[in-house]
This record gives structure tokens, C-alpha cells and sequence, in this order.
């Protein structure tokens, strides 16, 4: 396919995952905020907005809920789930004839409700609604995707561009998160518990993770469930693994021998499939972490180099 | 504007029956009605269907059918607005109906008509013959902005420079068409033809039925043989695709319709790029050679190298693997000469000189406002001509005479002493009129016919095209920018 019409697929899908991620960690976070003590809320929304790679100073004046919920939800912030959402749309309209009528349809409608319906800065009773339509409108995309779009290479781009996304924002969501842990000492009774659900909540995961190792909150095991769980799939690990399946597809698909995406694709999974969380917890956790960032961040700039921006000269020469 | 009374049999009986009690005659020509009020055979059917057609019934399957399109995205972009406003592309409801016979004269007429530009394009880009022998005025040509010098000389594969054509024909009151003028460029349409037809269909299935009309569906086909027949000679399994400015441009519509009708891809100028003469698009499998490009970018805007250089729509180099020889690519740069307005007055020369024929379809006169003679007699008379700018088209900077203020014609007259070379006029034509379904009444308004021709290692001429209807009550203009909407057109097996 053109290399152009894959790039718009990819980061259609990248804007989205973000959009959605960005709404959970919001909605949850307010949530949270009822049951913090109420000294604490700067230093959390501050990590709310480091977690999400925004700029994290705070004006010492504002209410940080409002600054922070303003901040995500501000039309004119490049890093809004609006803005995101718009760039989504604009990446889907320009390749509309290569996703299926459902899709565009149901990203067009996301779209305009996101602008219609943002409310106000601050928590009103509406922001919970609005961010629970931003959620609920990227899933459905996501599945009506699956479910009209022929899985082929253009549809490996998109899965490509989700778990991307998604495995960059999980492990940045760690780091932040374990770079403070909570303890005993730094929050009121039953705060760490509190900040652990939090956590857990912004992926998704707090049931799934009791399922698998009881209400018992321990952030080694937290960590272990987040970053290697095989299943769950929202870990690091499932979303690498999805990567170098895709990557694989589009490798055959396209005719191209394995790249340096697959390369490091594989590498990163490798890591994953063989880590042990006590070594990991043993180690230096949040280098870890951020390696992973880093090689999310490599993988994606590896696919742009191989299948889209590739210099020309070298192609016709292969 | 006389109502013709009932001869009292009731077929032919207007003005007391509904839905046509406010149908009029007047000196125009009825496509549906003779001049004695009589339902012409071939509309016998439809009229009978009218006579007992529920209205509401009718707005519904309207409404349907105006789903449809939104759904679909059958739009187009209305220049000059905010946004870039989509609107569903205004249609009625009711086919225009032609016999064979009509359609055997169009179809012989336009085909000679195409083959004469074609050879008159090699000529000007080559020998000159016709302007050596003094019957096209070399100035005309020259002092045209759309001449293109780049192309003199350049071989052009099977000598067809225009292989897509929409060649805009009118029914004059004596129930002849004749040539009102041709779009050589690029011309747009056909897709709400294809889609008129579709939604025709659906809303009347059984008449379409008990009426035995030629398909037009194959018109993807015959584009892409069209294109494939141009592909260069060593290129035996060409790679076409569509090259389109982009979803901001007010026909991306047709051009994703037609791309997906013919399964080739659909590409901007920024996928393309020329090495060693050859046209590659970057596709995620590596470069892929490019063999014939539809091009649906103006000349200006093609190739930074050769024209405009701040053109952001086109491929730098692209002319140059052209004029190689390497790719095909059509429309040819340069055929707008052969479309301009001042040019058209000349074309039945043209055809004689090429083809030692008479023309089948006749041209509409028309004063060259550059002549004196003509200039004068047209700008005493600005009331009752309709004058047009050469090189537009949209309808845009034309006067309608007998519509017009005192201050346009002031301002007209103004921009004609300005720039004689760059208006024509022509006598305000009483285009034919067609019946339209208009709030649950069935009306008349003025129509065109805009037939497809492609041409490539033969002419193929879809049958029928696209009916152009002025929706306003009372209007001339057909066109889609100002008021115009579309009919479907149904050409007869017999």
C-alpha cells in the first residue's frame, strides 16, 4: 500500500490509544481525588500530568484538579484528548477510502461529540460523562475496526500504531508511579492502598489483577501483572508481542526481508517473555522502564524509516 | 407562456391533472411534451406512472435516496465557504428520457467531434498545418494562456491528447442538440451519473423496469481500457493510478469513486517521484514503477519544474519522464487550448479541415468579442446575449443579458474593453426543459446534457451522461457551484 496511506493508519490508531488512555487516567484520578487527603492533590495531579508527558508545574494558585482536568481538556492544548481525537479524524479522512464506511462514520461522530460536548475545566458532574464517551467511542472504533476491516496490511498498521502507543504510555505510566512509590509514610491511612487501585484502575487492570492474585496489593506483584503478564491485555508484554506479530505480517505482506523494526520488535518481546519480576524488582526498576519507553519510541521511528520515509535511492538500488 | 388545454382524450392533457397542473409550455423545447401537449412516446410510460403517483410516497423514496448519498458521502465542496461544506450534490427525481435514434446522432456527432480536437492538438503541438493555412488565426492560439510551449513537439502516445472528455450539449427549440462547449481538462461528473442512476433505480425499480434502457456501469471499465490502451508501448502490464490534489479539492469525491471503480490506486503528488525519467509511487513494498497517471491536477500545478514552481499538488519531474516517454499521462498538458471559449467558434472549421466532413452536431453562434465587428454589435446588445469569460467554467464571470442589472452589464462592458480576447458571447439560448419533480408538483426547468466521451485506441461514449438541470425556477445556470442539480438519463434500446 502506499507508504503514506500506512503512516495515516498508524497514527489514526496511535492518536486514539492516547485519547482513550489520557480519559482513563483522568476519570480515575478524579475519582482518587475524593479519597486523598486533600494536601496531597498537587503532588498526585502533578504526577497525573507527568505520567501523561505534559508539562507537570502547576500555577501554586489554581485548584490542581481543575488545572490538570484543564489541561487534558483544553481545545487549544496540543496534548488534549481533543486535540487528539481531531488528529485522529484528520489522519482517518485522509485515507477515507481505505478504512471501511462503519469506521469513518463512528470516528467522524467521535469527533464532533468531543467538540461539541467538552466541558468545562474543573469537575463538574459532566466531566465523568465526557470522559466515559471518549473511552466507550475509541472502543467501539477499535472494535468495529476488527470487525469491517479486512485484517490485512493496512489493518496490521493500525494494530501496530495501538500497541505502540500503548506500551510507551503503560511503561511511562509505571515509571512515573514508581519513581514515587506511595509507602506508609507519604499518604494518610489507607492512601497507599488507595494510590495502588489508582494504578491499577488507569490500566484497566484492578480486577483482573484481583482475579489472578487476590485483593492483596503488592507492588512487585503489581508490577510483575503490568509489565509481563502474558494475558492481560493491557501488560507491556502483550502489547510487544503484538507489535512483532504485526510487524512479522507486514514483513510477508509487503515482500520486505525483516528490518531493524523486527529486530528490535523481537528483542524487546524477548526480554519480556524471559524477565522475572524479582529480578527486575531487584535491579534498577525505573531504568527499566524507561528503556522500555526508549525502545517503543525506536520501534516506531524504525517502521517510519523502513515502510514510509525510506530514501529512495537505496530502494531502487535493492 | 400558454397552457395548453386538455384535448379531453387525458393523455395528453396538461394543466388539470395532477401533478401537472402547473406544468407550462412555452417556446423552449419539452423534452417530455410536443408542442401540441401530447406525452412523447418514449415518455408515454413515465407519464402514465405520474398520473397515479402518490406524492408522499415519492418524498419518501426521496428522502431514502438523500440518505443514501449522505451515507456514502456522494458530496462535493461548494468553493468559497468556511469549512469546505459537503453537500449532498442536488438531483431529481425524474430520468430525462432519449430515443435511440436521438442518441445515434449524439453519439456519431461527438465521436467525429473528438477525433477533429485530437488531430488539431497534434497539428498546433507539431506542423501547424491548420494555422498555415490561415483558418484558425495563429493569435488565437498563441495569445491562449492554456497553449502550453512545453508541449510542442513531444510525442504523445496514439496521438491522443484528450482522452476524457465532457463535451456540454443543449436542444435547441427545433429538437436539435448542438454543442454548447467542450471540457477538455479535466472534467468532472461522471460519478453523479454512475450514482444518479443508482438511486434511480431504487426509487423507480418497475419503471425502469417496463422501459428498456442501455446500462451505464460500465463506464469504470471502458475508463480503465481507456487508460491501459495509453500505457507506453514496452509496458505490457501497465500500473495505472488516479492523481488527485487531495481531500481539499471540491471533486475528491469523484476521484475516490472513480479509483475505487477501477481498483487502481488513488494517489497525491506527494506519493509520486521521478527517477531517471521514470514515475514511481512509494508504496510500503518499496517503489513502485507508475506506467499511465489519470490526471486530475491542472496543468499549472503538475510539475514544479516545468510549471508553477510553488505547486505543492504535483511531482517535480514528472513532464520530463513524459516527455521520455516513460509514462502516460493523460489528460496531455496543454489541452485547454482546444476548450477555450473563443477557440470553440472554430471547431466545425476544424472538424472540415481534419475530417473532410460536415459536423454532425452543430455549434451555438457565437461574437469574438477580440473582432470589432462582433464587439460592437455585442456590447450594444448586452441586454439580450449571454457573454463568457474564455478560460472560466463553473458558470462563473458570465453575464445572462436578459437577467442582468444595469450595473453588471456597466461592469461587463468595462472588462470586455479591458481584455476583448477574453470573452465571447453568444445569443441567450432557450435550453430545453425537462420535467422535474418540485415540491409534490411535477414543473419544467431548463436542462443540458453532458455526455462522457473516452477515447483511447477507440471512442467509447457511455450512453446518455449527465443531465444538468437549473433547479431554480426560471434559471439558465446548470452548474452544480450555482444552483444546479442532476437528472438521470435514460438512453432507450430503441
Amino acid at each position: 500500500m502506499l507508504s503514506r496511506v500506512a503512516d495515516s493508519l498508524y497514527w489514526m490508531s496511535r492518536y486514539l490509544e492516547r485519547a482513550e488512555h489520557t480519559a482513563r487516567l483522568v476519570n480515575v484520578n478524579l475519582y482518587l481525588t475524593l479519597d486523598r487527603a486533600p494536601g496531597d492533590a498537587a503532588r498526585h495531579w502533578g504526577r497525573l500530568l507527568a505520567g501523561l508527558r505534559m508539562p507537570p508545574s502547576m500555577p501554586s494558585d489554581s485548584d490542581p484538579a481543575a488545572h490538570a482536568t484543564g489541561q487534558v481538556l483544553d481545545l487549544a492544548n496540543r496534548d488534549s484528548i481533543a486535540a487528539s481525537i481531531a488528529a485522529a479524524r484528520e489522519n482517518a479522512r485522509q485515507v477515507r477510502e481505505q478504512i471501511s464506511s462503519e469506521m469513518w462514520q463512528q470516528i467522524n461522530r467521535l469527533f464532533l461529540s468531543v467538540r461539541r460536548d467538552a466541558p468545562d475545566p474543573g469537575w463538574t458532574g459532566r466531566t465523568h460523562d465526557f470522559l466515559m464517551s471518549v473511552i466507550e467511542g475509541v472502543h467501539l472504533f477499535q472494535g468495529i475496526t476488527n470487525a469491517t476491516m479486512t485484517h490485512g496490511e493496512g489493518w496490521h498498521f493500525i494494530e501496530l500504531g495501538r500497541y505502540v502507543e500503548r506500551a510507551g504510555a503503560t511503561a511511562a505510566l509505571l515509571e512515573v508511579h514508581y519513581s514515587d512509590p506511595p509507602g506508609p509514610s507519604t499518604t494518610g491511612v489507607g492512601g497507599e492502598y488507595v494510590e495502588w487501585v489508582g494504578l491499577l484502575r488507569s490500566c484497566c487492570a484492578f480486577e483482573a489483577y484481583c482475579r489472578q492474585y487476590t485483593a492483596d496489593l503488592r507492588s512487585d506483584r503489581i508490577a510483575e501483572f503490568l509489565i509481563l503478564s502474558a494475558q492481560f491485555p493491557r501488560s507491556v508484554r502483550y502489547s510487544a508481542r503484538h507489535i512483532q506479530a504485526s510487524l512479522q505480517t507486514i514483513a510477508q505482506l509487503t515482500g520486505r526481508g525483516p528490518g531493524r523494526a523486527e529486530r528490535l520488535a523481537g528483542r524487546l518481546l524477548a526480554s519480556l517473555d524471559y524477565g522475572q519480576v524479582d529480578e527486575i524488582m531487584s535491579g534498577n526498576l525505573l531504568e527499566y522502564l524507561q528503556s522500555i519507553v526508549r525502545q517503543a519510541g525506536q520501534i516506531g521511528a524504525a517502521v517510519h524509516q523502513q515502510y514510509v520515509s525510506y530514501p529512495v535511492n537505496q530502494a531502487l538500488s535493492a | 407562456m400558454a397552457v395548453v388545454p386538455g384535448t379531453g382524450t387525458g393523455s395528453g392533457a396538461l394543466g388539470q391533472t395532477a401533478p401537472f397542473r402547473e406544468y407550462t409550455l412555452d417556446h423552449a423545447y419539452d423534452e417530455m411534451f410536443d408542442a401540441a401537449g401530447q406525452a412523447r412516446p418514449q415518455y408515454a410510460h413515465l407519464f402514465e406512472r405520474l398520473l397515479t403517483v402518490d406524492p408522499t410516497e415519492l418524498r419518501q423514496r426521496q428522502s431514502a435516496a438523500d440518505l443514501a448519498f449522505l451515507n456514502q458521502g456522494i458530496t462535493f465542496t461548494v468553493y468559497g465557504q468556511k469549512e469546505g461544506t459537503e453537500r449532498i450534490f442536488p438531483y431529481d427525481l425524474l430520468p430525462r428520457i432519449l430515443t435511440s435514434a436521438e442518441w445515434d446522432v449524439i453519439e456519431r456527432g461527438l465521436t467525429q467531434r473528438i477525433t477533429a480536437l485530437n488531430h488539431f492538438l497534434k497539428d498546433i503541438y507539431n506542423e501547424g498545418r491548420i494555422l498555415a493555412e490561415g483558418i484558425v488565426p495563429r493569435e488565437l492560439i498563441y495569445s491562449c494562456r492554456h497553449y502550453r510551449r512545453e508541449m510542442r513537439g513531444v510525442p504523445v502516445r496514439r496521438d491522443v491528447y484528450v482522452s476524457v472528455a465532457g463535451t456540454d450539449l443543449v436542444r435547441l427549440p427545433d429538437g436539435r442538440f448542438a454543442v454548447l462547449e467542450d471540457n477538455l481538462r479535466v472534467p468532472s461528473g461522471v460519478s453523479y451519473m454512475l450514482t444518479n442512476r443508482q438511486v434511480i433505480k431504487n426509487i423507480f425499480p418497475t419503471l425502469f423496469n417496463r422501459y428498456d434502457v442501455r446500462p451505464v456501469d460500465q463506464y469504470g471499465q471502458a475508463l480503465l481500457a481507456t487508460l491501459r490502451s495509453l500505457a507506453p508501448a514496452h509496458r505490457p502490464d501497465p500500473t495505472i493510478v488516479l492523481l488527485t490534489p487531495g481531500v481539499y479539492n471540491s471533486a475528491y469525491f469523484e476521484h475516490t469513486f472513480l479509483a475505487r471503480q477501477m481498483g487502481i490506486e488513488l494517489v497525491e503528488g506527494r506519493d509520486l517521484f521521478v527517477h531517471d525519467n521514470v514515475v514511481y509511487m512509494r508504496t510500503t513494498g518499496g517503489p513502485r514503477r507508475v506506467d499511465v497517471i489519470y490526471r486530475r491536477v491542472d496543468d499549472d500545478f503538475l510539475d514544479p519544474l516545468a510549471f508553477r514552481a510553488d505547486s505543492q499538488l504535483g511531482v517535480a519531474g514528472i513532464f520530463n519522464a513524459f516527455r521520455a516517454g516513460n509514462v502516460g499521462v493523460t489528460n496531455a498538458v496543454g489541452t485547454g487550448v482546444a476548450d477555450d471559449k473563443a477557440l470553440y467558434a472554430y471547431v466545425p472549421a476544424i472538424i472540415r479541415f481534419y475530417m473532410a466532413e460536415e459536423p454532425i452536431l452543430s455549434n451555438i453562434d457565437t461574437w469574438l468579442l477580440h473582432r470589432d465587428e462582433d464587439r460592437a454589435y455585442v456590447l450594444d446588445h448586452l441586454d439580450e446575449v449571454v457573454v463568457k469569460a474564455v478560460g472560466e467554467s463553473g458558470g462563473y464571470g458570465m453575464l445572462i443579458g436578459p437577467q442582468s442589472t444595469a450595473a453588471e452589464r456597466e461592469e461587463f462592458r468595462h472588462r470586455i474593453e479591458a481584455d476583448p480576447r477574453n470573452y465571447i458571447a453568444q445569443p441567450t439560448l432557450a435550453l430545453s426543459r425537462a420535467p422535474c419533480f418540485i415540491e409534490d408538483q411535477v414543473q419544467a426547468r431548463h436542462v443540458d446534457l453532458r455526455p462522457y466521451i473516452l477515447c483511447g485506441d477507440r471512442v467509447t461514449i457511455v450512453p446518455g451522461g449527465l443531465t444538468r438541470v437549473a433547479l431554480r425556477k426560471g434559471s439558465l445556470v446548470v452548474n452544480s457551484s450555482q444552483g444546479g442539480g442532476s437528472k438521470d438519463t435514460w438512453v432507450l434500446n430503441a
